[in-house]
């Protein structure tokens, strides 16, 4: 059922666009000669898709750690419920209250009260980012707490016993214990945004446009169903083969770090 | 270090509040707060498009919930007979659905229905008599429930799949020991004890599709659910009103998806 409706996307991609918008059925590789002149939204999305999972990253991380490492038991739970709960509320508001606090009267307002004019916030790749990360934060979160959580702490003390700074024990013990969390995480966001539609159309103004809002436009708007299940496939595509190259430095990068800890 | 996560906190809940905080403000600009007022809630409450807009998501919510929960369970039940390499193909095919972007499904669904469309409507017009207003297919609250349901779909399997596979497989034996056939193993012994994952994968799939902008976007053709109604109001500007509705499905999303854990939770320690 789900098969179906992907391998009639590729069949249309072949296809030309009818005059009056929609399809008719051909076989012609022009939809595919034709995606340079979208090639602005696959930058977009390439640029800000990496971007923004690794500003996730580095938000989350300290967070996740903080969680499993530092809490109590007691707070644990209740905690990490807090940072999922946003996420479990529409994406489609949380994503537009950025408007309000990016917009004009918002941030911008309050940066001139302290001498910064003339600010703009709104409608720029800045934006579209923060709007990422706040709406995929908690994803990034979840799947390295797991991980940090599974970590025996007694590893932790052994590696302070013998004679470690914290900051090494950091480096050579948490860190690797935790690349599966880390890996998790970054695939789960980086291939939600490389579709992601309604962020960069609410925060981006226009200006900064994803593959997603190319989409909706070929669809919706101009009705070039041909072409835009090309666009389809090349993002499909695009995906696969990144995915497929991450999953083979993750796994390279975990096989190299138990030769070290063979040693 | 704990500076670090209260900041981190302050900033998953500040967009959250100020849309609360705005939606009871009694201007009319959704970006000064004038005085605290509830008409906004009301002013959306009567606004007709809007009620109509909520009908909708309302009965695509329930009915592509109730299928999914349904056609879900039967695939959660039927896999667990299911050894090997043919396994493992559908075990791939359900952590696809669930990985696939929406925007993708929804692109892929609008195509599909349509193709169908194109093939059955000239079809059903030649069952009708020549001059007669023939019924056709077309994109609305029924292409809206199927793409729904089959979107929902993966997730009640994975849902009931996990509960099933915590089950004693000793119940099941026992019941056949005792000459019970297997449909009614499963509706007396099996079905009350992943009763909990399936009501649970109906609140999720409930929700899921209650908040839907995206799918619904590609397949609602002329019609309108809640989460298309604000897209297109903020479109034209966020009034304090989109701030009324936005704070009100959040709570209604919440509300259910508490629901759908506590019944989890519940199920798991018994």
């Amino acid at each position: 059922m789900l098969v179906l409706p992907l391998s009639v996307v590729l069949v249309f991609s072949f296809g030309e666009r009818a005059p009056a918008g929609g399809w008719v059925p051909a076989f012609t590789f022009e939809q595919y000669a034709n995606l340079p002149s979208r090639l602005t939204a696959f930058k977009n999305t390439l640029t800000l898709a990496p971007l923004g999972t690794l500003a996730a990253l580095i938000i989350a991380y300290p967070l996740a750690y903080q969680l499993a490492v530092r809490t109590d038991p007691k707070w644990k739970t209740i905690l990490l419920v807090l940072v999922i709960v946003p996420f479990w509320t529409s994406i489609l508001i949380r994503s537009y209250a950025w408007i309000f606090i990016l917009g004009g009267q918002g941030l911008p307002a309050l940066l001139e009260t302290v001498g910064l004019e003339g600010v703009r916030l709104i409608y720029t790749p800045f934006a579209v980012t923060v709007g990422i990360v706040y709406g995929y934060l908690p994803l990034m979160v979840f799947p390295i707490y797991v991980a940090l959580d599974r970590l025996d702490k007694r590893l932790l003390e052994a590696s302070s016993d013998l004679g470690a700074t914290p900051f090494t024990t950091f480096v050579r013990v948490t860190l690797p214990m935790s690349i599966s969390g880390i890996a998790t995480g970054c695939m789960l966001v980086f291939i939600l945004l490389m579709g992601e539609f309604l962020i960069p159309a609410l925060l981006g103004g226009g200006k900064v446009f994803f593959v997603g809002n190319a989409l909706v436009d070929l669809f919706l708007q101009s009705r070039n169903w041909a072409f835009g299940s090309a666009v389809a496939v090349m993002l499909i595509l695009v995906m696969l083969v990144t995915v497929t190259v991450y999953m083979r430095l993750i796994s390279r990068l975990s096989a190299t770090r138990e030769d070290v800890s063979i040693m | 270090m704990r500076l670090y996560s209260l900041l981190v906190y302050v900033f998953l809940y500040t967009p959250i509040a100020i849309i609360a905080l705005f939606s009871f403000s009694a201007g009319r600009s959704a970006s000064q707060f004038e005085g605290f007022s509830v008409k906004w809630y009301g002013r959306a409450l009567n606004n007709p498009f809007v009620m109509e807009a909520l009908g909708n998501s309302l009965i695509v919510a329930f009915v592509s919930a109730t299928l999914a929960s349904i056609l879900g369970t039967l695939a959660a039940v039927g896999l667990q007979g299911i050894k090997g390499p043919a396994r493992a193909i559908f075990d791939a095919i359900i952590y696809i659905a669930v990985m696939i972007p929406g925007i993708v499904i929804g692109i892929a669904t609008l195509i599909a229905l349509v193709t169908v469309f194109d093939v059955v409507n000239p079809w059903l017009a030649s069952l009708w008599p020549e001059g007669s207003n023939p019924p056709a297919l077309s994109m609305g609250t029924p292409s809206l429930i199927a793409a729904h349901t089959m979107f929902t779909l993966a997730l009640v399997v994975l849902i009931v799949r996990a509960r099933l596979q915590g089950l004693e497989a000793a119940l099941s034996e026992a019941s056949a020991d005792l000459y019970a056939p297997p449909f009614r193993t499963f509706r007396l012994i099996t079905l009350p004890l992943i009763a909990p994952a399936i009501l649970a994968g109906f609140l999720l799939s409930f929700t899921f599709s209650f908040d839907d902008f995206i799918i619904a976007f590609f397949v609602a053709g002329s019609e309108t659910t809640l989460p298309i109604y604000i897209f297109s109001s903020i479109r034209r500007g966020v009034t304090p009103e989109v701030n009324a509705i936005g704070t009100m499905v959040m709570l209604a999303s919440l509300v259910l998806l508490v629901i759908a854990q506590l019944i989890l939770r519940r199920s798991d320690k018994r």
